[in-house]
């Protein structure tokens, strides 16, 4: 049934229908409507789940390691700096392989002190071997939270997984959103079933060292997990798809890029608005399209590839930057390796850092400058720092 | 009554020998049982008993990080009582992992009132990472971020008081214990898992290595502390102390020229004035804790 709601309130319904076992969770804007809403869920007896309010993110995500070892569903979300604190335990809980699902709603990382929308919190731990999947709107911010743990708790995979959606952007925003009820969720995602956890029935120790003898291999098997992941991704898209009606099957969606000579490649809400430029710039005969990517980790170079064969010119818009990499945001460099020898010109854009919007004209005039060869620059800096 | 005659941490590990946290994980198992989750922070004690394929522990264990094995209890811990499910969970880890780095998750963990025992080997520096200064060295003791030299006598700070920082958080139940006692020891363990909410047990372990002393005086060192007053073993019950090990109190130069770490105040003079100040200590601690047996 679509409801008006709250993009934070939304993420929060979806995850009561997870039934999660655990959440452990610290205010953080923009994220922070995500937890009181969980909050309120478990004060009014509606959410059955062990509540931690710890002292900080890195203890939130400490607290679901744990929990998550000892054989529970758990739940966290963070932003921006809550995230740089968890980064520590972020890898730990990927080489536990343990299935922890974190919403991440998308915020710029200080200094300056900034807490409007990028998307450096998240894509800054892209090595960390979490899966990482964006959302463009408060439907889809929604439903990936399904299919995250349906794909992360997969004992093929047992990976964590973010899901990503953009800061205020989609957080603050009301938007008609079709939340399933429980019955449908349950019926997609069943109970968690651990592959081991702590039990003084059948003790095992968990997290023990590695000495160079043993210690590449667990690095080898996350990036095999990671490449089924791939797989699995698809594959409870399309069983979302039979259940609820709309298909997130593909990592990567196209929109008006068959006949396309240039494409723009995004990550996010902003592809909503890259859709509206386009069906401009459709209306006066320009041949441009867009490839939105759904999952950044794991990163669909073969897809991309696939999809991008038959345009001339790619502009990458970048919600982060790589500093240190002349103008690269993560996006953009990872595209142009997923390109190279094609013959495909890629040129990348930073811009939207820090919350600054990124309009219609905007994309316009980004597509402009890919055409004439323009790019792999920051878009959309005041004139005095020129 | 829990079966003190189990053995669940085994031998075989990588620890030296004489090694008093490696005891000391014993008799805790022994005191704690079966029934036992155990959380450990990254430390000698994780990295000698746990080399990747091999491990020491017959009860289910986990570490996660340096510094955050009270918040991974607190998740195991909600966990459990979320699944109806009985173990104790008990945290074991050195005291840099608790007087320094892991003291914020520590406070959140008792402040929020989870059903955990905490216990702290304390070997009185990081050892793992060779031999560093933690805010639980000693007075004086020399190591190698704090080394004796022409112008220092080394550590220039007192002890931190834990146990009085925890009691402070509203724990039920706080106490120090030495591997020198045994069953002192384990009946501690015992109780404070037993013991509804977070409790904190501080437990004196020599570490040949570091401190300087042959492998074979670990117990008989450990006495020393207690006798010397160096080191006092009491029960602290809601915030009072209820119980403290009473001895005929020895001359603390009895317990500090055994050990290398404190050479430099008998070698190459004697240094009175600095014995004389960790004299003061012991007797302030005997005075603190009530421990003069008057003979």
């Amino acid at each position: 049934m679509l409801k008006i709601t709250e993009g934070s309130h939304a993420v929060a319904e979806a995850v009561k229908f997870c039934r999660p076992e655990v959440i452990a969770a610290y205010p953080i804007t923009p994220q922070t409507h995500i937890v009181e809403a969980l909050a309120e869920m478990v004060a009014n007896c509606e959410l059955d789940s062990e509540y931690i309010c710890v002292e900080s993110e890195f203890s939130a995500l400490s607290a679901c390691l744990g929990a998550s070892a000892a054989g529970s569903r758990v739940y966290s979300a963070t932003s921006s700096q809550g995230l740089a604190l968890m980064f520590e335990v972020c890898f730990n809980v990927a080489g536990m392989r343990l299935p922890v699902v974190m919403s991440i709603a998308n915020r710029s990382l200080g200094a300056p002190l900034s807490i409007w929308n990028d998307q450096q919190d998240s894509i800054s731990l892209r090595d960390s071997g979490w899966m990482q999947v964006y959302a463009e709107d408060n439907q889809e911010a929604t439903d990936l939270h399904f299919i995250a743990y349906k794909v992360a708790e997969d004992h093929d995979i047992l990976l964590p997984a973010f899901v990503c959606f953009d800061g205020f952007i989609l957080s603050h925003t009301y938007e008609p959103v079709d939340v399933p009820a429980q019955e449908e969720v349950d019926a997609y995602l069943p109970s968690f079933k651990p592959y081991q956890r702590l039990d003084a029935a059948d003790p095992i120790s968990m997290g023990m060292y590695a000495t160079p003898d043993y210690y590449m291999e667990f690095r080898y098997e996350i990036s095999r997990a990671m490449e089924r992941a791939k797989e699995a991704l698809k594959r409870a898209g399309r069983e979302f798809d039979e259940e609820f009606g709309r298909d997130y099957s593909a990592p990567v969606e196209g929109y008006r890029l068959e006949d396309a000579d240039t494409a723009i490649v995004a990550l996010g809400s902003i592809c909503g608005t890259v859709k509206d430029a386009i069906d401009e710039m459709r209306g006066s005969g320009r041949k441009v399209g867009l490839l939105k990517i759904r999952s950044f980790r794991p990163f669909p170079d073969k897809e991309i590839l696939k999809a991008l064969d038959d345009v001339s010119t790619v502009a990458v818009l970048d919600k982060n930057v790589s500093l240190g990499s002349g103008a690269g945001g993560a996006l953009g460099l990872e595209v142009k390796d997923a390109l190279y020898g094609s013959g495909i010109e890629v040129k990348d854009y930073i811009t939207g850092l820090g919350g600054r919007d990124v309009r219609k004209r905007d994309i316009a005039n980004i597509t402009d400058l890919a055409e004439s060869g323009k790019g792999d620059m920051y878009y959309g800096l005041r004139e005095e720092v020129l | 009554m829990v079966d003190k005659s189990l053995e669940l941490f085994d031998p075989g590990h990588r620890a030296c020998g004489g090694c008093g946290p490696a005891l000391a994980a014993r008799l805790i198992l022994k005191g704690a049982g079966r029934e036992t989750i155990v959380v450990s922070s990254t430390g000698c004690m994780e990295v000698f008993s746990t080399p990747y394929p091999e491990t020491a522990w017959r009860v289910p264990w986990i570490h996660s990080l340096f510094e955050n094995a009270s918040a991974v209890a607190s998740g195991v811990e909600a966990s459990l009582k979320k699944q109806g499910r009985s173990e104790k969970v008990v945290c074991i880890c050195g005291d840099g992992a608790t007087f320094d780095i892991g003291i914020l998750c520590i406070s959140g963990a008792f402040e929020r009132g989870h059903d955990i025992t905490y216990i702290c080997y304390d070997n009185e520096a990081y050892m793992n990472t060779g031999i560093q200064r933690s805010a639980a060295t000693p007075y004086d003791a020399s190591t190698t971020t704090s080394p004796a030299g022409a112008c220092s006598f080394g550590n220039k700070l007192p002890k931190k008081d834990m146990p009085g920082i925890l009691a402070a958080h509203g724990a039920p139940y706080v106490a120090t214990a030495s591997i020198a006692y045994p069953a002192d020891l384990m009946q501690k363990v015992e109780r404070a898992v037993n013991t509804p909410g977070p409790c904190y047990l501080q437990v004196h372990t020599p570490c040949c290595t570091g401190w300087g002393f042959d492998g074979s005086k670990t117990i008989g060192l450990s006495k020393l502390a207690i006798e010397t007053g160096l080191w006092v073993n009491f029960e602290m019950v809601d915030g009072e102390v209820t119980k403290a090990k009473k001895v005929v109190r020895k001359p603390v130069e009895d317990y500090l020229k055994m050990q290398k770490r404190f050479r430099h105040l008998f070698k190459p003079v004697l240094q009175k004035d600095e014995i004389a100040k960790i004299q003061a200590i012991a007797d302030s601690n005997a005075e603190k804790y009530g421990i003069d047996i008057r003979v």
